[in-house]
């Protein structure tokens, strides 16, 4: 079983990458459980069609110590088992540790034990590694690889760094690694060439190149994932070749981050400045 | 030989504290909170904090000490104790019927981003603090400053919601007690009294915390501020804080919500900070000191007079907290005793400044607050500089014994021996005890050690 984290940026569209990749990982009949790390639970809601589910924390409310597995997972598209962490609302209580406590839950209840015969964890974390909470899935051997979701725009590249630094902290200890840089394209001037130089300086890949297509709007308006609202379109094929190379991939790597001089020099380099 | 590891040799260090000179700030505003009457104090994070304060205050006291707890859970630290408070309360109300519940924050509720002042508020607004009663809160992680920084936080909470200023002046001065036992609050109440001076001390835990056995157990023994008396205190004329640390803050937050002047003092412990006190609080009262009081002061003049020699020059290692150190160490210099080694596991500038000024007669002393001044140091300096007397909490003992020096028990927490809470170490008298401590420590000492020849009937 791979166990993958998708990091990235807020708003950058990792639960929209994350779940477009696993319904092409699903097509190719691996079985993949989703865990939605994120206190708005949104994380599953293209493999469900929508349907909103109980997250582990309400469960664990509610029901105390009692939680079932049959409780907190759902299957969704093509049998992916799909899961949310959940957390407190806005501005109260600690979502950090919130991730701490259902990612412990899920382990204890026994989620990824084999007789489900996962083939792949994925980890759908919320924006940036902001405290130990965040870090979660990337501690102790929980997830192996990570993906960040990233774009040519500053902030972007900044909070990936700044995902790296916390890849950094955790890779001698938890045998973490980094799998590569996913550009989610916002159409930046030299954006695959800067995101591709940014890899490289990083000591990792630019897995794949996503272009930007209305289209996953228009599945995500649908809730669906794009190969399953429209197996033919040409974007369903960016998705399963992102899924076929991280199928594929066999380049983990121990970060090595910027410092921020080299990180805007990058920019002026490759950006805004040509 | 317990602390046979302490080495003599003091090295540099930045990550490691060995037996802190301090402990957690609940403890602080659990023993503030009792200082008013029919309060109920409540800790707001897991059930151990609680236990803790509860069980360390119950064996300094030997009283039992009721608090309540949030009882935190894996669900209470993800979603926010909110709902945990506001059922604690009902069920306080309901069960325990205090006059006023006192909630304090713990370094779990901080850390999670509880607001206190926000769920005490809905508290009352959803209509659960029943008419006539009250709820005060105050924040203390414990990964700020020590329980002296507790103590000094709900003091400041008591002022601030409890005061109220009605236009109209009360001829009465408000004395703040810092960090101090219930006998020596009673000792405050006593000489206010001899002078004549109608005063409102807050907190006072005499007679909650020193309650006499009367066969019958009172959850909440009469002593204790009462409502009545910290809703006035917006209308006095004065306040006066006794203590820069435990007591300012409370002083500072009246002034800034009622407009009452105050003043920092010492605490009266030794001649010189009692003199202070008597003269300030004489003054903001215009009255004139009793003849009463006078000789108190002259007895104890009298008995430092009388046994110089014995005081003279002695070494003196102390430790403990902030408001305490300061007059005792200038008793100590005005017995012409010599404090060698000083620590206080409480941090902050305004202690150190204080000290500092008081130490230009002893430049000689080894001085350390903060990070880094821990018991474990004390020892070194004292390995390395012999000290006649150690004065400090019941912490001390392992020190004393390996080094077999004389010991004072004085601070907190002293859970191995009686008399705290009943004799005072302020005012005049308080000095007389202070004095009898240090004397009765020395000449047993020089008994023990005299030569057949040397062993001296009178001393």
């Amino acid at each position: 079983m791979r166990k993958v984290a998708i990091y990235g940026k807020g708003g950058i569209g990792k639960s929209t990458t994350t779940q477009n990749t696993v319904a092409g990982l699903a097509e190719m009949g691996m079985k993949v459980m989703v865990v939605g790390c994120d206190p708005k639970a949104d994380s599953t809601r293209l493999l469900l069609g929508g349907l909103q589910q109980k997250t582990v924390l309400d469960t664990l409310r509610e029901e105390g110590e009692e939680v079932e597995l049959e409780d907190i997972i759902k299957e969704g598209y093509r049998q992916t088992r799909c899961t949310e962490s959940g957390g407190p609302e806005p501005g109260v209580g600690c979502a950090g540790r919130g991730i701490i406590t259902s990612v412990n839950l899920l382990e204890q209840l026994g989620a990824y034990d084999e007789e489900w015969d996962l083939d792949y964890v994925f980890y759908d974390v919320l924006g940036d590694v902001v405290c130990g909470g965040f870090a979660m899935p990337i501690r102790d051997g929980k997830a192996e690889e990570i993906y960040i979701v990233c774009s040519g725009e500053m902030m972007a590249m900044y909070a990936a760094n700044n995902i790296c630094k916390g890849i950094l902290k955790y890779a001698d200890a938890g045998g973490v690694r980094l799998g590569g840089l996913i550009c989610n394209s916002r159409k930046v001037d030299n954006e695959r060439e800067m995101i591709e130089e940014l890899a490289r300086r990083i000591g990792t890949q630019m897995i794949h190149f996503v272009p930007r297509d209305n289209f996953v709007q228009r599945a995500e308006i649908n809730r669906k994932t794009v190969i399953d609202y429209d197996p033919t379109h040409g974007q369903a094929d960016e998705y399963r070749a992102l899924a076929r190379k991280i199928h594929e991939n066999k380049m983990f790597v121990i970060p090595k981050p910027l410092e921020i001089e080299e990180l805007e020099s990058l920019l002026i380099d490759f950006g805004i400045a040509n | 030989m317990l602390l046979r590891h302490t080495t003599k040799e003091v090295k540099e260090r930045e990550g490691l504290t060995i037996n802190p000179a301090k402990t957690c700030q609940p403890i602080g505003a659990m023993y503030a909170a009792l200082g008013i009457h029919g309060c109920l104090p409540h800790s707001h994070g897991s059930q151990g904090c609680c236990s803790y304060h509860r069980s360390t205050l119950t064996r300094h006291y030997k009283e039992p000490v009721m608090a309540a707890t949030s009882s935190f859970t894996e669900g209470a630290s993800v979603f926010g104790g909110q709902a945990n408070l506001l059922t604690a309360i009902e069920t306080i109300f309901s069960v325990y019927n205090p006059d006023i519940i006192a909630v304090h924050s713990t370094c779990l509720s901080e850390t999670i981003g509880d607001d206190l002042q926000q769920i005490t508020k809905k508290a009352k607004d959803d209509g659960k603090i029943p008419e006539g009663k009250h709820i005060i809160y105050a924040s203390t992680p414990s990964f700020v400053g020590s329980h002296v920084t507790g103590y000094a936080n709900m003091v400041a909470g008591i002022a601030d919601q409890f005061a109220v200023s009605t236009g109209e002046k009360k001829n009465q001065i408000n004395i703040i007690a810092g960090w101090m036992e219930p006998s020596d609050m009673r000792e405050i109440k006593r000489l206010s009294t001899e002078l004549g001076v109608k005063i409102v001390l807050f907190p006072d835990t005499s007679d909650v915390l020193d309650a006499p056995q009367t066969g019958k157990h009172e959850f909440y023994p009469k002593g204790g501020t009462t409502v009545e008396e910290l809703k006035s205190i917006g209308d006095s004329t004065h306040s006066l804080a006794l203590g820069c640390i435990s007591a300012e803050p409370a002083a500072i937050a009246l002034e800034k919500r009622c407009k009452v002047p105050f003043e920092t003092l010492d605490m009266p412990i030794g001649i010189s900070a009692t003199d202070r006190f008597i003269m300030a609080l004489s003054q903001a009262a215009g009255v004139t000191v009793p003849d009463e009081i006078t000789a108190d002061r002259g007895r104890l003049v009298d008995i430092i007079a009388d046994m110089e020699q014995y005081f003279f020059g002695k070494k003196v290692a102390l430790f403990g907290d902030p408001d305490q150190l300061i007059p005792l160490t200038e008793f100590l210099l005005d017995l012409n005793m010599k404090p060698v080694h000083i620590v206080s596991g409480t941090p902050g500038q305004r202690f150190e400044k204080r000290m500092k000024e008081i130490l230009v007669r002893a430049p000689y002393a080894n001085f350390k607050n903060g990070l880094g001044a821990d018991m474990f140091l004390l020892h070194q300096w004292i390995k390395n500089e012999p000290v006649d007397l150690l004065i400090g909490n019941t912490y001390g003992k392992y020190i004393a014994r390996d080094e077999d020096i004389p010991f004072i028990r004085y601070g907190f927490p002293i859970i191995d021996r009686i008399g705290h809470s009943y004799f005072p170490s302020v005012g005049y008298t308080g000095g007389m005890r202070l004095v009898e401590k240090i004397l009765g420590a020395l000449m047993d000492r020089q008994d023990r050690d005299a030569l057949e020849e040397k062993f001296e009937l009178v001393m």
